[in-house]
């Protein structure tokens, strides 16, 4: 049967007719439709784990007991999962484990770019990387064969491109394979020094075998064209340049980006004029090309940051550049904001009022740093708003907090927070509970009380946790309520010692939560002062110098009322 | 046949993946060789947000780039000048004639440039203006701005109206079925410039 289907749920859907049964991922953009879609099969046990290194680990436990597994994740994800990864190198699999890494180029939503392709060099690990969703399909199938037949974890590399780009799918019927009994093997499966020495020379046996693989498997292939061009690529960029070049280049088009063959590369240069290396981010193959001795154009000409495209593969040729019609006039940027309602709004609005130096985290918040909020100060990664908190402070840098959501800090933020107790510094943590993961979509979370099939499970109590962790002053407010939140981090701050404020609303875009009675601006009495716009929600704008109110986007949340001195904003029925 | 492009374009929100899905299935029910691209996450709270739709005998690339959109459908005024550039020559823009201000605009950094409509006309662009959110209250609900553009589409099409018809069936949960079919109704009005 043909499907439309984003090269994620190909994946899934690979996955799924692989046998695959047990899979654990954290949620992240352009990676978290893998698992959303694994979850709708009923063959598979699916979770979210509260970070990459759990997945991969419980990952790892299932292939262990017999049964395929998988872990999906975004790039960054990948360095939280990479302690395990280097060490499953060592002790290879029990049943096939796959693991998904999704790149993000030009960083549609990521905080930086990274090369995954390092990882499976560094780890020395197999690593396939299909070019649309029939390959995400075909190649996770084949991920557990390679898995099982060479004793190793196998990575499967995707792009946004690839991710989030439906195209047409054959798809099949699930075959389970007979599950692997485990037998109790320590010098395998234990890694001390003593066993790892051992295994560390088959790892570069292994290496060795996947090489030989490299030269003739399906997964690399040639295209013959008719001139004298020759261009090695992978991924999404074979696609830029099929587009860009047609039948006139001869392609290399490798699946099996590590390890890269040598002679299949050797003989493909022999057989043409010119060659080109084009792949996106590093100059991975074509550094390998150089070190086989080859003439090579490559980054010289290719950037190594940023997406490709068609237009930019034919123009670094040699192209014209194309454009068509535009407008002289300059057009507004239209960044991302916080939604109209959302709870994070009140607490950067009183972060700002106090100016305090905030140290942010990665979700929806982070757009607290936006203007007119403008109310944060860093944001590095998962978790460093808390641990940076406490250096922060310990260092005297002044009044501040971390901010920092529920599922963030579930992930990697409860660390810092033991840091923070353990070591007492003066520290003000604010939770912003949304009780959602919003960012990528709405994935519930070890907070949410349930699980991602939607069904109930076991939930953190966050104040309990943090009692627990040796907080003893902990304070949970309302963020829709600006004087609540005020006083409440004016008095932690001020307090020596560590706190915890839990600021705690649901995300207004939830199902469960309903739109009030949107607001409206009572015309003879707004002075246009303009106040209700400090708090940057794209419900309110000023008109004829008096602020206006959009009721298809207005939730009713009052916060704007609660910064007008002249009560012009209030809802119809008051 | 050759690759055609479509760019749907808008404000995070507006409904453009089930847009793009929608086309993406008529697409793949004709028998075409079909990619739509998309884009999740950040970008979509409340910025501008782009989905490629492209298909033929054979898809490559699943990006469209400058100059080489046969149609761009824009949910918002604005944003069809924004991608104005991607339009191919001969190419046809078809935009909903609302407009949402961004926020450079709402914090007064910006003002939201008037005229849009003639000005991409006077860049030598094809335009069909369409009161979209008007059609989707009408049809019963501001959300359903995205079918009323795609109906305005199909009459640029040469697939029968069940074929629409089939791929808003597969696409749409069953509750909004009779939502989207009169809002697609009400796009799919005779076009005149």
């Amino acid at each position: 049967m043909k499907k439309l289907l984003l090269g994620n749920e190909a994946l899934a859907r690979g996955l799924y007719e692989a046998g695959c049964s047990f899979a654990s991922s954290y949620p992240g953009t352009p990676s978290t439709e893998i698992t959303e879609s694994i979850a709708q099969y009923g063959e598979i046990y699916s979770e979210w784990a509260p970070n990459e290194k759990v997945a991969v680990e419980a990952a790892f436990g299932a292939s262990l007991a017999g049964k395929r597994s998988f872990a999906g994740m975004k790039h960054v994800g990948l360095n939280v999962a990479a302690d395990p990864l280097f060490t499953l190198s060592y002790t290879g699999v029990n049943a096939g484990l796959v693991i998904a890494v999704a790149d993000d180029p030009g960083m549609h939503s990521s905080q930086n770019e990274q090369d995954s392709r390092h990882y499976a060099i560094a780890a020395k690990l197999p690593m396939l990387e299909p070019a649309d969703s029939g390959e995400c399909y075909e190649f996770a199938k084949y991920a557990y064969e390679l898995s099982e037949k060479y004793d190793t974890p196998v990575l499967l590399r995707l792009c946004t491109r690839i991710s989030h780009s439906q195209s047409v799918v054959e798809v099949s019927e699930r075959t389970a394979p007979p599950e692997q009994p485990y037998v109790k093997n320590a010098a395998k499966y234990v890694m001390m020094p003593g066993n790892a020495k051992v295994r560390r020379p088959m790892v570069d046996e292994r290496t060795r075998e996947l090489t030989a693989l490299a030269e003739g498997t399906f997964l690399n292939r040639v295209e013959e064209g008719s001139g004298e061009l020759g261009v090695i690529t992978s991924g999404t960029a074979y696609q830029y340049v099929k587009e860009a070049l047609g039948e006139a280049a001869s392609v290399l088009k490798l699946g099996l980006v590590n390890p890269l063959p040598e002679k299949l590369i050797r003989d493909f240069a022999a057989g043409v004029k010119k060659l080109i290396v084009v792949e996106e981010l590093d100059g991975i193959i074509e550094d390998h090309c150089r070190k086989l001795g080859l003439e090579v154009t490559g980054k010289e000409i290719f950037p190594p940051f940023d997406e490709f495209s068609q237009n930019l593969v034919a123009a670094k040729l040699g192209a014209p550049k194309q454009s068509g019609a535009a407008v002289e006039e300059a057009i507004p940027s239209r960044p991302p904001v916080m939604c109209a309602g959302c709870p994070h709004r009140g607490i950067f609005y009183v972060l700002s009022k106090l100016k305090l130096t905030v140290l942010g985290d990665i979700g929806c918040y982070t757009l607290g740093a936006a203007a007119p909020l403008s109310a944060m100060d860093t944001t590095i990664c998962m978790g460093a708003s808390v641990s940076g908190l406490h250096g922060w402070n310990c260092a005297g840098g002044g009044d501040s907090v971390a901010v920092i959501g529920d599922s963030t800090f579930m992930h990697t933020g409860v660390n810092g927070l033991i840091n923070i107790a353990y070591n007492g510094s003066n520290s003000t943590v604010i939770i912003l509970d949304n009780s959602i993961t919003g960012m990528t979509g709405h994935q519930d979370n070890p907070t949410t009380g349930y699980n991602i099939k939607g069904d109930p499970s076991g939930k953190i109590d966050l104040e309990a946790l943090c009692r627990a962790i040796g907080i003893e002053r902990i304070a949970v407010v309302d963020p829709y309520d600006l004087g609540q939140c005020e006083k409440a981090i004016t008095e932690e701050v001020a307090a020596p010692g560590p706190s915890v404020i839990i600021a705690r609303r649901p995300c207004a875009l939830l199902k469960y939560v309903k739109a009030a009675e949107p607001f409206i601006a009572a015309q003879d009495k707004c002075a246009g002062c303009s106040a209700c716009m400090r708090i940057g929600c794209p419900a309110i704008s000023m008109r004829d110098k008096k602020a206006a109110i959009d009721p298809t986007l207005c939730v009713g949340c009052g916060v704007c009322a609660q910064l007008c001195k002249f009560e012009a904003l209030r809802q119809q029925a008051n | 046949m050759s690759v055609k492009n479509i760019m749907i374009v808008g404000v995070g929100g507006q409904g453009s993946l089930l847009a793009s899905k929608l086309l993406g299935r008529l697409l793949m029910n004709e028998g075409y060789d079909a990619k739509v691209s998309e884009v999740h996450g950040m970008s979509q709270r409340g910025g501008s947000v782009v989905t490629y739709v492209r298909y033929g005998d054979k898809v490559y690339s699943p990006v469209i780039d400058k100059g080489q959109a046969d149609f761009i459908v824009s949910f918002e005024l604005l944003e069809a000048a924004r991608w104005l550039e991607y339009l191919a020559p001969g190419g046809r823009v078809i935009t909903n004639t609302q407009q949402i201000d961004p926020m450079p605009v709402i914090t007064g950094a910006a003002q939201y440039p008037g005229e849009l409509v003639e000005k991409m006309r006077g860049a030598g662009a094809a335009v069909d203006a369409v009161d979209a959110l008007s059609l989707a209250m009408e049809a019963g609900s501001s959300k359903a701005v995205n079918i009323v553009l795609m109906g305005r589409l199909s009459k640029y099409f040469p697939y029968p109206k069940d074929a629409w018809a089939r791929a808003l069936e597969e696409t749409v949960p069953e509750r909004f079925a009779e939502l989207n079919r009169r809002a697609f109704e009400l796009g799919a009005v005779e076009v005149g410039e």
